[in-house]
C-alpha cells in the first residue's frame, strides 16, 4: 500500500507526525475536566482532598453514584428538567420545522427581513432579556410554573433551528414534491409525508440542540424558579457546587450522570452538524 | 447550494408561506420584541426595590406601565448615571478585553483544528469527536468543574503548575487571575463551535481550486491565504459576529466563577446588570445597562457586516 492511500500526497513524515501530537495534545485538553470528574466521582468521601493526579484512584468507589441517585432529589431534578426539555423541543422543531420550510422552498415578501430577523434576535440572548420577561412572566402568574419555562427556552432555540433546517431543505430537490403535487396532494400532506421524512437527521441535529439548550439552561431557570421541589438539573446541580466540600465528589456523580448521556447522543450527532451550520447561511 | 425556483404558483396561495411561518413568528414577537419594548420603557424610570411593588400593577398591559409609575419618570437619568460612573468604563473595557480574547482563540484554534482535520488522516474521526466533547458539556457544569480545578491546594490545574515547577497561582482569590481562570474555561467551551463552522466550510471548498495552485507551484501559505482565507470568510463572519455577540453575554461562566468574590473586578457588563438588577433590585438602572447593551452590540454587528462587505 503506498503512503497516499492513507494521507494527503504533498504531506511529509514529520508533517504527519506533527499533526497527529497537535491533535493528541489538544484532544487531551479537550476530554480532560471530563476525566477530573470522572475521577473526583469515585474517590471515595475520605480521599477527597488528594494532591494524586491519578484519573482513577485508589480504593474507587461508586458511593458517590449511590449517594447522588437515592439520597439527593437528583431523580426529581432529572424528572423535571426532562419534562422542561422535551415540551420545549417538540414545540421548537414543529414550529421551526414549518418556518423552515416556507423560507426553503417559497419566495414572498419579507423572506429576506424574516431570516434577518431571526439572525438579529441571537443579539438579544435570554440573559439581557431577562428582567421584563420576569416581570411579564410573573404578572402574568407563570413564575414557578415548569411548563412556563418552555416559552422561553423555546424562543430561544427556534431562531438557530430554522436556519439549520432550511440550509438542510435547500438540499433536498423539489422534483419529489412537484410529482407528489401532479398527484394532487397539498402542500400540507406533501411537507409532512415527504419532506419530513427526507430531513431525519437535520430534525435529530435540530431537535438535541433544542433538548440540550433547556437540559442545561441554568441563569433563567434560576430567576423564574424558586421552589425547591421545581428545581431542574442546573439549578440542583448548582446548590452541590460548595467547592472541595463534603459534596463535591457527589457533585462530580451527577455532572458525569448529567453530562456523559448527552455528550454520546451529541457526538454521534456530530457529523451531520458540519454540512449543517454551513449551509444555514443567509444567501438564498 | 441555489435552489432553483420552479413555477409552483398554482400550488400556493399567497398567504402559504405566511402561515408555515406564523407560530415561529408569534413566539419571537412575544418572547423577544415585546419585552425588548417593555425594557427600553423600564430604562427610563426610577425602579428600585422600595416602589417595586407598582410593577405588579401594570400586568401584562405594558403599555399601562408609564401611567402607573409616572412619578417614577426619570427620562434618562439612569443612563446618565450609568455614563458618568468611572466604573461603567472600566467594565466596558474588561468586557471588550474577555470577549477579543475569547473569540479570538475560538477562530484560531478552531480554524487550525479544523485544517488538520480536513486532510487525509487515519483516525480523523476519532479525534473530532473528542475535540468537540466541550460543546456538548452542558455550559454550568464546564463552569464548575473548571472553578474545581482552579481550586488552589487540590485543582488540577496548579498541581500541574507545581509538576511543572511553577509557582501555584491565587486563581479564584485575586480577580486578574479569576478572569483568566474564565477566559480559559470559556475558550475551553467555544472552540468547539469554531472548529465545526471551519470544518463545513474547508469542506465546501472546491479541490480543484488547490490542484491548480499545486499545478502553478503556490506555496502551502499562498494557498492558505489565497484561496482558504478567501473562501472561508462567507461561511466565519456570521458565526464570529455571533460568537462575539454570545462571548459579550455570556452570564454562565463569570457568574459561576466569581461566587463568593465580593465586589465588581471581575464583572463583565452582562453580570454587572445581572448583579444590579436581581441582587440589588435597581430594575431601571439594569435595563438601562441592558439597552446599553444592546447597542453596543448592534453598532459593532453593524460595522463589522459593513467592513467585510466593502472589501469584496
Amino acid at each position: 500500500m503506498r503512503k497516499s492511500d492513507y494521507f494527503e500526497r504533498t504531506d511529509s513524515k514529520i508533517k504527519i507526525l506533527f499533526i497527529y501530537i497537535t491533535l493528541i495534545i489538544m484532544s487531551l485538553l479537550a476530554i480532560y475536566p471530563v476525566l477530573n470528574i470522572l475521577s473526583s466521582s469515585l474517590r471515595p468521601s475520605n480521599q477527597l482532598f488528594s494532591t494524586s493526579l491519578k484519573i482513577i484512584p485508589e480504593n474507587a468507589s461508586l458511593m458517590n453514584f449511590k449517594t447522588a441517585i437515592f439520597k439527593k432529589p437528583l431523580v426529581r431534578w432529572i424528572l423535571n428538567s426532562m419534562i422542561v426539555s422535551f415540551i420545549s423541543m417538540f414545540i421548537s422543531i414543529v414550529f421551526s420545522a414549518t418556518s423552515a420550510y416556507a423560507f426553503s422552498r417559497y419566495k414572498f415578501l419579507g423572506k429576506k427581513s424574516g431570516m434577518i430577523i431571526l439572525l438579529v434576535t441571537q443579539m438579544f440572548p435570554a440573559a439581557m432579556l431577562l428582567l421584563p420577561l420576569n416581570i411579564l412572566l410573573t404578572n402574568m402568574g407563570l413564575s414557578e410554573k415548569l411548563w412556563a419555562l418552555t416559552i422561553p427556552y423555546i424562543s430561544s432555540s427556534v431562531p438557530f433551528s430554522i436556519w439549520l433546517l432550511k440550509g438542510y431543505f435547500d438540499t433536498i430537490p423539489t422534483s419529489i414534491e412537484e410529482s407528489a403535487y401532479v398527484d394532487g396532494a397539498s402542500v400540507l400532506t406533501t411537507f409532512y409525508k415527504i419532506v419530513l421524512p427526507l430531513s431525519k437527521p437535520a430534525l435529530a441535529v435540530a431537535s438535541i440542540f433544542c433538548f440540550m439548550n433547556s437540559w442545561s439552561e441554568y441563569i433563567v431557570a434560576r430567576v423564574l424558579i424558586h421552589d425547591e421541589r421545581l428545581y431542574t438539573l442546573p439549578l440542583g446541580l448548582v446548590t452541590l457546587q460548595g467547592q472541595y466540600n463534603t459534596e463535591w465528589g457527589v457533585y462530580s456523580a451527577c455532572a458525569i450522570l448529567t453530562s456523559i448521556p448527552v455528550m454520546i447522543i451529541f457526538s454521534y450527532l456530530s457529523k451531520y452538524l458540519i454540512g449543517g451550520l454551513t449551509i444555514g447561511s443567509i444567501k438564498e | 447550494m441555489k435552489f432553483k425556483q420552479t413555477n409552483r404558483g398554482i400550488y400556493q396561495k399567497w398567504w402559504t408561506p405566511y402561515a408555515f411561518i406564523f407560530p415561529a413568528f408569534l413566539v419571537v414577537l412575544f418572547i423577544i420584541f415585546i419585552p425588548l419594548i417593555f425594557e427600553f420603557m423600564i430604562a427610563l424610570f426610577d425602579i428600585r426595590l422600595q416602589n417595586i411593588r407598582l410593577l405588579r400593577d401594570v400586568g401584562i398591559n405594558i403599555f399601562s406601565f408609564p401611567k402607573i409609575m409616572k412619578n417614577q419618570f426619570l427620562g434618562f437619568g439612569n443612563y446618565a448615571e450609568i455614563l458618568k460612573d468611572k466604573l461603567f468604563y472600566r467594565t466596558f473595557l474588561r468586557t471588550v478585553i474577555w470577549t477579543f480574547t475569547n473569540v479570538f482563540f475560538h477562530v484560531v484554534i478552531g480554524v487550525w483544528l479544523a485544517i488538520l482535520l480536513n486532510r487525509k488522516l487515519p483516525g480523523k474521526s476519532v479525534f473530532r469527536v473528542l475535540l468537540i466533547l466541550p460543546w456538548a458539556m452542558p455550559q454550568y457544569i464546564a463552569a464548575i468543574t473548571w472553578k474545581g480545578m482552579f481550586n488552589y491546594e487540590f485543582g488540577a490545574v496548579n498541581l500541574i503548575l507545581n509538576k511543572l515547577g511553577i509557582e501555584k497561582i491565587n486563581w479564584l482569590g485575586d480577580p486578574t487571575y479569576t478572569l483568566m481562570a474564565a477566559i480559559i474555561t470559556n475558550i475551553w467551551l467555544g472552540v468547539p463551535f469554531m472548529m465545526m463552522v471551519a470544518l463545513g466550510g474547508l469542506q465546501s471548498i472546491p479541490s480543484d481550486l488547490y490542484e491548480s495552485a499545486d499545478i502553478d507551484g503556490a506555496s502551502s501559505w499562498q494557498k492558505f491565504k489565497n484561496i482558504t482565507i478567501p473562501m472561508l470568510k462567507p461561511v466565519m463572519v456570521p458565526a464570529i459576529i455571533l460568537g462575539t455577540v454570545w462571548t459579550f453575554n455570556m452570564l454562565n461562566i463569570i457568574y459561576i466563577m466569581k461566587d463568593g468574590l465580593p465586589g465588581d473586578d471581575v464583572n463583565i457588563l452582562i453580570t454587572k446588570m445581572y448583579r444590579d438588577g436581581f441582587d440589588l433590585y435597581r430594575y431601571g438602572y439594569a435595563a438601562a445597562l441592558s439597552v446599553i447593551i444592546f447597542i453596543i452590540l448592534t453598532l459593532f454587528s453593524i460595522a463589522y457586516l459593513k467592513a467585510n462587505q466593502n472589501e469584496e
